[in-house]
This record gives structure tokens, C-alpha cells and sequence, in this order.
């Protein structure tokens, strides 16, 4: 019984190894270096991959999104920075290419919509209650309690 | 004044629904060009004919083109490829094509089946070229002026609508 137990204790931690090795070996088709690597991961999440749009390059498996891997990888190598990344795919398929939009003229409607919006609504909210509070009591319908 | 109070939430929605309709209206698609009115990228390609002889940037100046990116592997080419092959014929202008990341048999043996239209192909086997115009979705079509800058940029198979109400005042403005 025990002997039986270990065997199978062993199959299992097998093939727990097995399965954790295979994995990289899918996932990372250039490992070499894993410090670049990780950089040109951080610079692909900041951009958009255009033939699938909502997915950055770092997701995408599309053969332009793999190219522009490619790209980020070999210009990290020549030394070139984020910024200069950046600016080199923004030049080829302009701002849209990055998640984060550049704060600008037009896009400034993108970027303080929404606090406006909010901002409008509580004001909205806040007049409405401030008049309410200075209506007189019998402007209202009375409560179901004083009903009673 | 007061009495028509109750309109504010009604002309709210109308304002609403109409960006909503101008945004349906929208190709998400359609990622305007930064490229625009900018000098064309720089390149050097070999010819799909003749791989020896190389085609520059440079060597195509003076002149208005119009460059078509394609690819054999690309099934809205093969619809947009007759109207190439129209336009070509009707135009004076110059059409050349970007054979782009591309097998150079599975190229050759389409532009025999379905017609050349193009002065020259020119190869862009590692899409190198590509990048640097901003291509993302094959096919597309650039217009370059006389002085090589980009004044078009169409994403997608040409249409019929976009040659004739586009493409071709655009030519016509470049004196082509």
C-alpha cells in the first residue's frame, strides 16, 4: 500500500515537472536575454496592435504584431529609449497606436470628458437638492407615516 | 421660458443619437495617417521581376505614383486586383506595386493570373518597408506627388467610389 502510494506520489510530481517545462518552451520563442525581453514586453503593452485593435502588441500573435516585436526588440538592442520607440511607431501609425493617448488638443475631450461629466452631474445633483431642501413641507406629498 | 423646460431632456437625446449615428457612420478601421503630406519613407527594394535591379525612393521622384500594397496570400487583393488593373489602363499615372511579405513564386504566378498592372513590383519580403509606411492592412494604396510626399493613403481594397471620388480629383490636383 505505501509502496503503492510513493509510486504514484512520483508520477504525479513527474509529470507536474513535465507539464511546468513545456510550458516555457510554447510560450517565449526568444528567451536569450530576459531582461530585454521583459523590456520589449513592457514597451509591446503600450502599444496597440492595429490589425486586432483591442489587444496590444505584447498579446497579440497577428504576423504585423509579431513584426513590430521584432522591431522593439532590435531598436532596444541598438540602445534606443521607450520614448524613441514610441515616437518611431507614432510617426508610422500616429497616436492611435498607443494605449495611452498623448494629452493634446484633440484629445482633450477624451481625457476630461468624463470628469467633466462628473463634475456636471454632481453639480446637477447638488442644485436640485439644495432647492428641494428649501421647498416648504406641503409642497411635498405627505409620507405614508403621517398618513396614519 | 419655463414651460418648455421639458424639452431639455429630448434635445439632450437628439444630440446624443446624432453622434451616435455620425459614429456609426465611422470604419474603426480607418486609423487616419500620420504619414500624410510627409516625405514617403525611404527604401530600397528589389524588383519582383528582377531581383537584381533595385528600385530607390529616390529614383521615383519628379513624378506622381501611386503605390498599391499586396500581397498573394491576401484575399481582398485578389477583389480590389481587376480594379488596379482598370485604373492603370484608364490613368497615366504611374501605379506601382508593394509585394508585401510575400513568396516570390506565389507573387509572380498571381500577377500571371490576374493580370499586372503594375510599372514594377517592388519586394518587401520582411515587411520592413511596410512598417515604415504604416501599412497594417493589406491592401492598401498610397498616392506620392511629384516632390515624394504622401498625399493619400487608403486603407483596404480600393473601391469603385473611392477611385472615382478620391483617388482620381486627387490626381487631377497634382496636375496628373
Amino acid at each position: 500500500m505505501f509502496r503503492r502510494l510513493a509510486l504514484l506520489v512520483l508520477l504525479a510530481t513527474g509529470m507536474a515537472s513535465g507539464i511546468a517545462w513545456a510550458q516555457p518552451k510554447e510560450a517565449a520563442p526568444v528567451a536569450a536575454d530576459p531582461v530585454l525581453e521583459a523590456k520589449v514586453l513592457a514597451i509591446a503593452a503600450e502599444l496597440r496592435c492595429l490589425v486586432c485593435q483591442n489587444q496590444t502588441i505584447a498579446d497579440s500573435n497577428a504576423d504585423l504584431a509579431v513584426d513590430l516585436r521584432k522591431q522593439v526588440r532590435e531598436m532596444l538592442q541598438k540602445g534606443q529609449s521607450q520614448a524613441q520607440i514610441l515616437d518611431y511607431m507614432t510617426a508610422r501609425y500616429g497616436d492611435f497606436v498607443l494605449y495611452r493617448p498623448p494629452v493634446k488638443n484633440t484629445t482633450a475631450l477624451l481625457w476630461f470628458g468624463p470628469a467633466v461629466l462628473l463634475v456636471g452631474g454632481l453639480a446637477v445633483f447638488l442644485t436640485v437638492m439644495v432647492r428641494r431642501s428649501r421647498l416648504a413641507a406641503d409642497r411635498f406629498e405627505p409620507d405614508l407615516e403621517d398618513e396614519r | 421660458m419655463k414651460s418648455l423646460r421639458f424639452l431639455i431632456p429630448l434635445a439632450l437625446f437628439v444630440v446624443l443619437a446624432g453622434f451616435l449615428a455620425a459614429g456609426l457612420k465611422l470604419n474603426p478601421r480607418e486609423v487616419p495617417s500620420p504619414l500624410i503630406g510627409k516625405p514617403a519613407p525611404d527604401f530600397a527594394l528589389p524588383r519582383l521581376d528582377d531581383t537584381s535591379r533595385m528600385v530607390k525612393r529616390d529614383d521615383l521622384l519628379g513624378r506622381a505614383y501611386v503605390l498599391n500594397v499586396w500581397a498573394s496570400w491576401c484575399a481582398p487583393c485578389r477583389a480590389e486586383h481587376p480594379l488596379i488593373v482598370d485604373f492603370a489602363r484608364r490613368s497615366k499615372v504611374p501605379v506601382y506595386g508593394l509585394n508585401y511579405k510575400d513568396q516570390r513564386g506565389a507573387a509572380q504566378a498571381w500577377l500571371k493570373a490576374l493580370g499586372d498592372p503594375y510599372v514594377a513590383t517592388l519586394v518587401d519580403a520582411d515587411g520592413r518597408t511596410g512598417i515604415d509606411f504604416g501599412v497594417y492592412g493589406v491592401p492598401e494604396t498610397f498616392v506620392v506627388d511629384a516632390q515624394g510626399r504622401i498625399r493619400f493613403k487608403h486603407i483596404g481594397p480600393l473601391t469603385d467610389d473611392a477611385i472615382r471620388n478620391r483617388l482620381e480629383p486627387l490626381l487631377k490636383d497634382l496636375g496628373v
